[in-house]
């Protein structure tokens, strides 16, 4: 929250958010769904959905402070579910389908209701504000985690709402992100095909998807994943190595759709780590830092130095060249 | 008179009102500790002063700067020295992207690697020459549409694979000049540039201003300049001018 707090002009308040990995050890096995409402009434006609394909082992209210600058949230409820086999077995989908499909029938069907957050062991808290108000908002000073990506908005294409403030998640994935995607619509048309439905009214939340689809569902390794969100340009190409030129050219001919245009920096979160990523032609900035086995990324080199004063290591990666973390003993992001 | 401020937790509007103050009150050198992160340093001040940070200034240092030498002892953030007009700053470490965005005086020099988009629209006027030295490497679209003033590029330090700098390397350069230190990969250059090698003024050049920025960080000039460099130039004062019309 400091270090959000330091690049505050980065942001103008209508949106703010964070995303913690490991909060929930209690549940560590139990899907924690955030959720926005808008009203009691639409709780209640969601939670019919909720209740028919989940057995919920706790439904509660998330407990948040009274923050001056925070007005007018919505109900925000938190539910630690686990899927109904039968309902699963039913629907011949995978477990973690059977939740991507749900959120997506809550989020595109149910009028006034927005899973926000669905993975394990983590969650996503964000809203209307500047960041730093929100994490005070959230309390987010009583939880501990292992990973935390943070995000102060500054909308300029879309409605600053609360279903629109960063991160934006799908089971453990999370994604901060500065820019704008030019290429959203040719990414959304791709990802409808396959039941992925945006409803949040903003660009970001394709790359979430497309991570999703690409690394979960085709089972995609990060490396190639970021060739087809950040293609190396045709230039760069000509340059590889014959194999390599050839596994580039085919992930850019299969998957011309998954090609994230425009600029971007973005944060991946996922339970094992995460991943940060600058478009090819580095249209945002972005730094890294190590100290310890600590990684630190941020827009700005002082929003590192003010929780590390002193790194070991900060560089400057450059476009579409990835800066990995992982949790220790562990070889994958997913 | 010296004045010293610790800006240790300072919002960036309020430092700069300080900076200003102290200079009204007469404070020729300015020492400023504990910065980290405060934007728009030294752009209001209308008379030339020194200035030392301790920290990482934020973006924008430097920006309209008309006069004032600034030292860094730390790394540097993005847009140093933009639209500068006279003075001259100093980085002793890295430094961000859209360094000495469209600068028309001055000198800004930087010890390591800097981002992308650095010296972009540099330009000159009779005597009003800007300089801007990087020591490390440069991300791409250095020098893009350069209009006038001197780039050079040091690559010290990097790995034997490591270009010296990015792809788009002066593209729709129109005047000016980029001095390189080593060889040059063409496939990394914009199509308005060519590559040549220095003759003897150029080489008065590189001497004057090497020295000057060896001297400030603390560099061996002769290690430097014990490779040759070579110099790219526009090959037409108006790449696009006929891009829309037949010649």
């Amino acid at each position: 929250m400091k270090s959000i707090a330091l690049m505050h002009e980065r942001s103008n308040g209508l949106g703010g958010g964070f995303a913690a990995y490991g909060i929930y050890p209690e549940y560590a096995d139990h899907y924690a769904m955030h959720v926005f409402y808008d009203s009691l009434s639409h709780r209640l006609t969601a939670e019919e959905f909720i209740n028919e394909h989940f057995d919920v082992d706790t439904s509660e209210m998330i407990h948040t402070r009274r923050v001056k600058t925070i007005n007018n949230p919505p109900l925000i409820w938190r539910y630690f579910v686990q899927p109904k086999k039968t309902k699963i077995v039913s629907s011949g989908l995978t477990e973690e389908d059977y939740i991507v499909a749900c959120v997506m029938k809550i989020n595109s069907c149910y009028e006034g209701a927005y899973i926000f957050s669905s993975g394990k062991n983590m969650g996503a808290f964000k809203g209307v504000g500047y960041p730093e108000d929100i994490g005070e908002f959230y309390r987010l000073d009583e939880y501990k985690g292992y990973i935390w990506t943070a995000h102060g908005r500054f909308p300029t294409n879309t409605p600053g709402w609360w279903g629109g403030a960063h991160p934006f998640t799908l089971l453990d994935w999370s994604i901060v992100h500065n820019g704008e995607i030019s290429s959203y619509d040719a990414n959304r048309r791709f990802l409808e095909m396959f039941g992925y439905k945006c409803t949040l009214q903003t660009d970001t939340e394709v790359i979430t998807y497309i991570f999703d689809y690409l690394m979960r569902k085709q089972g995609l390794s990060i490396d190639l994943t970021v060739a087809t969100v950040a293609a190396p340009l045709w230039k760069e190409i000509d340059r590889m190595e014959e194999g390599q030129k050839e596994t580039i050219k085919a992930l850019r001919t299969v998957y011309s759709s998954l090609l994230v245009n425009g600029p971007f920096s973005i944060i991946l979160g996922t339970r094992n780590g995460i991943v940060a990523l600058n478009d090819r032609i580095k249209l945002r900035n972005m730094v890294a830092a190590t100290k310890g086995d600590f990684l630190y990324v941020a827009s700005e080199e002082s929003g590192i130095r003010e929780i590390c004063p002193d790194p070991e290591k900060v560089w400057v990666p450059k476009g579409g060249e990835p800066v990995i973390g992982l949790l220790e003993g562990v070889n994958q992001i997913i | 008179m010296e004045v010293t401020i610790d800006a240790k937790g300072i919002y960036y509007r309020k430092l700069n009102d300080m900076i200003l103050q102290a200079v009204g009150e007469g404070a020729d050198k300015i020492v400023l500790e504990n910065v980290n992160g405060q934007r728009y340093i030294a752009t209001r001040i209308d008379k030339p002063v020194d200035i030392e940070i301790r920290g990482v200034p934020g973006n924008d240092l430097g920006a309209f700067m008309n006069g004032s030498t600034i030292i860094v002892r730390d790394n540097g953030q993005d847009a140093i020295g933009n639209t500068m007009n006279a003075g001259k700053i100093v980085v002793h470490g890295h430094a961000g992207d859209v360094l000495g965005y469209a600068m028309r005086g001055g000198k800004l020099f930087i010890k390591g690697d800097v981002g992308y988009r650095v010296g972009i629209h540099m330009k000159q006027y009779e005597d009003q020459v800007p300089v801007l030295i990087i020591g490390g490497t440069a991300g791409s679209f250095l020098g893009e549409y350069m209009a006038g003033g001197i780039l050079i590029l040091l690559g010290l330090n990097r790995k034997p694979d490591q270009p010296i700098a990015g792809d788009y390397l002066g593209t729709g350069m129109h005047g000016g000049v980029i001095y390189l230190r080593g060889e040059v990969d063409k496939t990394r250059l914009g199509k308005e540039v060519s590559v040549f090698d220095l003759d003897e003024e150029d080489n008065m050049k590189l001497d004057q201003f090497l020295r000057e920025y060896c001297d400030d960080l603390g560099i061996d000039y002769e290690q430097v300049r014990k490779e040759k460099f070579v110099k790219l130039v526009p090959v037409s004062h108006r790449p696009y001018g006929n891009l829309y019309t037949k010649a």
